[in-house]
């Protein structure tokens, strides 16, 4: 077990800039003077440029591919086809999840926007002219777009490359106790029913992917400069997909211009350039139009949810049932644990103590593009916390209590954890009374509901919206977590320079979450060195220790945990050192603000910086030189966020539109090691949940054609549109974290949207409103009110 | 077709094709890579730069249509070694996260305190609102925009 | 049941780059006005090139030559001639956000500018090129309709020509703009509340509502109004054109003949709302039903109504 520090921070002095410390980014500077790196960014000598061909049919057969018109053209280098792809074994990748996906069709195509070749020119205007040259003979066939066709019985079969796949079902899963959920629900005195999809969504980072792919012709060294969340994992992919010897291969994912989930999976395009690269002898680049990365990569949600709630007319929760499609697109290439089918759909009880829970969930492929992504949450937690809160909800309304009231009869109490929810998830840790009381303080609760009463009388639509949220994050423990059986533990290696100076190496890679600051705040609470003194280095798999990347809220509770450790390591053997220039036994040394003091005589000290210099210089015999260390964090547990989010909101009962008034958002995520970022990562999130119940959805015809696959269409709030935030923050410990932090990226995209939705429905329920599906357009509330205006 | 343009203060000519967009023009020809694509169709703003002292969106700019006239990117901020305040100040109010966006907000914001050097919170809104960012929910930016307004007075005063 | 296949193969909008074309940047009007009558039908002009460009990066548009006319002088003011308000060809969208003169002479068209595109696409945008471009989704051609504009073309055989904004605008994304013509300007009605000063045009308001999903959007509706009072108080002209509802613009004359000679009523206006509900014809999309769109025309009618006539009794 390891040991949890105290959370009064700042503990450390403001120069050295310690956990507790709001210091300013040192990724900043290069960023501002518009000295980023990013792939599109990189130039190398020779590079040639690549368009792919996509499918503009949902579903359809190839007949044939016609390339000479293409060739032809005066800059066109070659046309790369699944064909000429199967030559070398590549027509066809493994995905994250286990399932096969094609790199470039060569049977038929099974979304819009389906790759189907590679142009190469010495000009990206060239190539795209080459792609408009290649022809494509098609047979259209019919289409799925979305579970409940894909499970018709006369639906048309999509895989029909795997063996004797006779349906279009990717799996079935499901979780908690049967049995002991009909027994719970067989006492309740009521059921409370919500059915909602939560949309397809796209995360939409402002960069789109892409890679400059570099295979040295003479040496087959291959290099590969990528939007990647997760390059050491990606490295592995490229050696088990393209049989390349992993030591030849080397991925450098710099500077990333978002990344929230969309950069974790493996896409054709990088595979394309890679071998088309390694066929003809030059780097070739390709970079996404916004349109190629809306249409083809990895989405996230699409999942058809219906939840039911056994309560006792008392007030108290017995059980939840939920019952669940999820719609996978045309591969199964979600970005998840292997052994999650519904990711960590199992936090679907939330803040709740309940006796029982049963979860179903049935995965069905259709004509859409594949790759459910945890964007911007872990693993479908957003899906479970978005449920449970509506039920909630719509619970306390159908048994006329107050919601906050409802909560707080029902919550988990601080003397329960560590707790064991009724689908096997053991929570941490957690005090949700505290973190929902105070943020009714904070916007007025009651005042707020009185101001409701008076504004109803004067026919205004006013709704209070609460969120008290669980989220779970920090994947995870190597007995349970792998990703295509590559453990999820993480790492960090730290060196420290003769002169006090040190270099940490990690292999989590940051997105604009700020690790080259918030992981250098580390190491200098534990050892003392100014973080200004540390560099940060990522994303370079030969220069980095292996790593599963960033996602889901990982990077602080699984690098930020052997982050930690390693320096503590390293102190360890600095405490020898200093033992050793002291003159004293290690054990009659204390150490404080970077410095070993013999006890009881506090003038005979050395500084961390001394003993780094003496770790080259003056060693005690037979000690290895050095102070440098690495380490491999597998955390013992997951780590459990949480929050309540409280909105209020008024509705134009003319045409439906809405405005929230207030936001506020109390968010406990243990320690935070830099309030500043913190700050920003939630901010971030609210914006992002505030998008999907206001605007942002990914939507499709009946022929599967994307009807949002430009900007226009695939809404962005801008600052105009986003609410203003006010935020507070509780602290409890992740009590099995070494330094008590949980992780925040995530949880105000996972809790908020409920939030902005039961604000909604808060305001129209006087009329019977219960549901109104995400995004909230201004037409469904309109059709709400007309149905249940008469 | 031979071009000439001004760019940060420096005279630069190209032949380019009459479809080079202004945004290609200035990364790839001129490598000045702070100028970011990300939308293509006009909707997000990360391509922002001022022609002759106005934001616009340089992917819907043929480079041509620039000729004999002058452009400021991000890399032009920086005057006789010091950071324009615009830059000081994102950096202090922590106004970006991934950075793809902030020339172009930065721009936008330089502008902005230009011509209003004291702007409230709902003018810094409406001014940045043809520019996305999706990381920081923009709470930051706005910041940034209303400090470097502060900062930038302050400096003229002195 | 799935349906039988009888689809057209869909369009790709992946494109991003245009293809190749002949780029001229004549320095006088009149140098525009040749190669337009030598190059006529391969010809596009360009002069903000805010909805242009997106269309030939996408392909959707690929003209032989563009002819910018950014470069040609004295074509960028603003300027009362006439009992008009003189928009010239390289006025921009945000050249009208700020124009004082616009403020005070015409409502509609003050209240319509800041709600086009954002910003920044505002610092390059012309009204001239929006109506010239005719989208049914564009805000400009419904505000120039409910006012009663002209747009002056000219052509180096034919010269001026002033074509009442009615005639202009044919049919979606097209115009009676001739290939050898270029819009020199667009006049718009003086409508303004103030009675003070001297030639005081009549007393007017207008106003333009628009719903949009976020800045920079298309309407999902888009309403414009203007109303204008005799010395009676009555109702002397009255001006409802719709934006996206319709397969172009749409003028709802039916509702504007029942306002004319009338004193203004919640009563009127909520008849004149419906009528304009019913004229149009909405496709539902992602935006919202046709049904929501029908109810927000009407919705919008009675409030840019109430909002013009609250002006032209200041």
């Amino acid at each position: 077990m390891t040991t949890t520090t105290d959370h009064h921070h700042p503990i450390t002095t403001s120069e050295v800039g310690g956990i507790g410390h709001s210091i300013k980014r040192h990724e900043d500077d290069r960023l501002i003077q518009g000295a980023g790196n990013f792939v599109d960014d990189i130039v190398l000598p020779g590079m040639l440029h690549m368009t792919l061909v996509r499918s503009p049919w949902a579903h359809a057969t190839i007949n044939g591919i016609d390339s000479s018109a293409a060739e032809a053209i005066d800059g066109v280098v070659a046309v790369v086809t699944g064909e000429l792809l199967a030559e070398y074994n590549l027509a066809w990748m493994p995905t994250l999840s286990g399932d096969t996906q094609a790199v470039l069709a060569t049977d038929k195509v099974r979304y819009q926007g389906q790759e189907v070749a590679g142009v190469i020119a010495t000009d990206p205007y060239v190539a795209r002219d080459g792609a408009d040259a290649v022809v494509v003979d098609y047979d259209p066939l019919p289409v799925i777009t979305n579970p409940m066709q894909g499970l018709e019985s006369d639906a048309p079969i999509i895989r029909t490359d795997l063996e004797d796949k006779e349906d279009n079902v990717v799996y079935e899963w499901e979780a908690g106790d049967a049995a002991a959920t009909e027994e719970a629900f067989a006492k309740a005195d009521r059921v409370v029913r919500v059915e909602t999809h939560y949309p397809r969504s796209h995360p939409a980072p402002l960069e789109t992917c892409g890679i400059v792919a570099d295979v040295n012709p003479g040496t087959g060294e291959t290099t590969l400069y990528m939007t990647s969340q997760a390059p050491h994992a990606h490295r592995t992919i490229f050696a088990l997909v393209a049989g390349l010897p992993e030591q030849k291969i080397r991925i450098v994912s710099p500077d990333l211009g978002g990344g929230f989930g969309n950069k974790v999976p493996v896409y054709p395009g990088y595979v394309v350039a890679t071998a088309a690269s390694l066929v003809i002898g030059k780097p070739v680049k390709w970079i996404e139009t916004r349109y190629e990365n809306l249409i083809s990569t990895g989405f996230a949600r699409d999942y058809y949810m219906k939840g039911e709630l056994a309560v006792t007319n008392e007030g108290k929760i017995l059980g939840l049932k939920v019952d669940m499609l999820s719609d996978q697109g045309a591969f199964f290439a979600d970005a998840q644990p292997s052994k999650l089918r519904a990711g960590l759909f199992e936090i679907v009880t939330g803040s709740y103590d309940l006796q029982a829970a049963h979860v179903t969930t049935k995965g069905v492929y259709t004509n859409k593009a594949p790759g459910g992504v945890a964007y911007r949450c872990s693993f479908r937690v957003t899906e479970a916390s978005y449920l449970i809160e509506r039920l909630v909800q719509n619970a306390a309304y159908e048994l006329e209590m107050d919601p906050a009231e409802f909560r707080s009869m029902n919550f988990i109490q601080p003397d329960q954890f560590p707790y064991e929810s009724a689908t096997g998830l053991v929570y941490d840790s957690g005090d949700y009374e505290t973190a929902m009381r105070k943020a009714m303080e904070m916007i007025g609760y009651d005042e707020l509901r009185v101001e409701q009463a008076k504004a109803r009388e004067e026919g205004r639509l006013v709704g209070i919206g609460i969120a008290s949220f669980t989220d779970i994050v920090g994947a995870g423990p190597s007995k349970d977590y792998d990703i295509i059986g590559l453990k999820m533990f993480d790492s960090a290696e730290l060196r420290v320079h003769p002169t006090g100076k040190a270099i940490l190496k990690l292999g989590v890679k940051t997105q604009g979450q700020g690790h080259e600051t918030t992981f250098a705040q580390i190491v200098a609470e534990e050892l003392g060195i100014p973080a200004t003194d540390i560099k940060v280095v990522h994303g370079d798999t030969d220069n980095t220790p292996y790593g599963l990347g960033t996602y889901g809220s990982r990077s602080t509770p699984v690098a930020g945990a052997a982050t930690a450790i390693v320096a503590r390591n390293l102190r360890d053997k600095a405490r020898d050192i200093a033992a050793h220039m002291l003159e004293a036994s290690a054990d009659d040394l204390e150490w404080e603000n970077g410095k070993f003091s013999v006890k009881g005589s506090p003038d005979s000290s050395v500084s961390i910086q001394d003993i780094a210099f003496a770790a080259y210089t003056n060693l005690p015999e037979g000690m290895e030189a050095g102070l440098e260390g690495v380490h491999y964090y597998d955390p013992p547990n997951l780590t459990f966020p949480f929050g309540t989010y409280i909105v209020a909101v008024e509705i134009d009962a003319g045409t439906g539109q809405w405005k929230v008034d207030r936001m506020v958002a109390v968010d406990d995520c243990g320690v935070r090691i830099n309030p500043m970022i913190v700050e920003g990562q939630i901010h971030g999130g609210l914006t992002e949940g505030f998008a999907m119940s206001n605007m942002q959805s990914m939507s499709f015809d009946d022929d599967g054609n994307c009807l949002t696959a430009h900007f226009d269409n695939y809404m962005i709030p801008t600052a105009w549109e986003t609410p203003r935030f006010e935020l507070g923050e509780t602290i409890t410990l992740s009590p099995h974290h070494p330094i008590g932090a949980k992780g925040v990226g995530e949880s105000a995209t996972v809790g908020s949207p409920a939030a902005y939705v039961n604000a909604i429905i808060d305001a129209l329920r006087h009329m019977g409103v219960t549901n109104i599906d995400m995004p909230v357009l201004p037409d469904r509330i309109w059709q709400a009110i007309q149905e249940n205006a008469g | 077709m031979q071009i000439t343009v001004t760019v940060n203060g420096a005279e630069h000519s190209a032949d380019v094709e009459p479809r080079t967009l202004l945004v290609d023009f200035i990364r790839n020809d001129l490598r000045l890579t702070g100028t970011h694509i990300g939308c293509d169709t006009t909707a997000c703003g990360v391509c922002t730069v001022l022609l002759d002292g106005t934001p616009v969106k340089s992917c819907t700019v043929f480079a041509v249509q620039a000729n004999g006239r002058s452009i400021t990117t991000v890399e032009g901020l920086k005057q006789n070694g010091d950071l324009h305040p615009i830059q000081v100040a994102f950096k202090e109010e922590h106004g970006l996260q991934c950075g793809f966006c902030t020339p172009a907000m930065m721009l936008v914001g330089a502008k902005l305190i230009e011509d209003n050097p004291n702007p409230t919170e709902d003018e810094v809104r409406w001014a940045i609102s043809g520019n996305l960012c999706r990381c920081t929910g923009y709470v930051n930016i706005v910041k940034s925009i209303q400090l470097a307004g502060k900062m930038a007075t302050a400096g003229s005063d002195s | 049941m799935l349906a039988v296949i009888t689809r057209a193969r869909p369009a790709m909008e992946v494109r991003m780059y245009p293809r190749a074309f002949d780029y001229l940047a004549p320095e006088t009007k009149e140098e525009v006005l040749d190669v337009l009558a030598e190059r006529g039908d391969e010809v596009k002009i360009l002069a903000g090139g805010q909805s242009l460009i997106p269309m030939m990066k996408l392909r959707l548009a690929s003209p032989g030559t563009l002819v910018d006319i950014n470069r040609v002088p004295d074509l960028d003011s603003i300027s009362i001639g006439n009992g008009h308000l003189t928009v010239q060809a390289l006025v921009r969208h945000n050249d009208i956000v700020n124009s004082e003169l616009v403020t005070t002479e015409n409502a509609a068209m003050a209240s319509a500018a800041p709600w086009i595109s954002d910003p920044i696409v505002r610092n390059l945008g012309t009204l001239a090129g929006s109506v010239a471009h005719h989208d049914p989704e564009g805000d400009w051609a419904s505000v120039m309709l409910a006012c009663g504009a002209q747009v002056v073309a000219e052509s180096r055989d034919g010269g001026e020509r002033v074509i009442p904004i009615t005639e202009f605008l044919t049919d979606m994304f097209t115009t009676s703009l001739q290939p050898t013509e270029m819009i020199t300007e667009v006049r718009v009605p003086r409508y303004t509340s103030r009675t003070t000063h001297e030639h005081a045009p009549p007393r007017g308001g207008g106003n333009y509502q628009k719903l949009e999903r976020k800045v920079g959007d298309y309407a999902t509706v888009g309403v414009a109004t203007h109303l204008e009072l005799g010395d009676d108080g009555g109702i002397s002209k009255a001006g409802i054109a719709l934006t996206s509802v319709y397969s172009h613009n749409l003028k709802v004359t039916e509702a504007e003949h029942l306002l004319v000679g009338s004193h203004a009523s919640d009563e009127l206006f909520a008849e004149a709302a419906e009528i304009a509900k019913i004229a149009c014809t909405p496709a539902s999309d992602v935006r919202g039903s046709a049904e929501y769109k029908k109810d927000m025309v009407r919705v919008f009618t009675e409030r840019g109504l109430a909002a013009s006539l609250a002006l032209a009794q200041r």
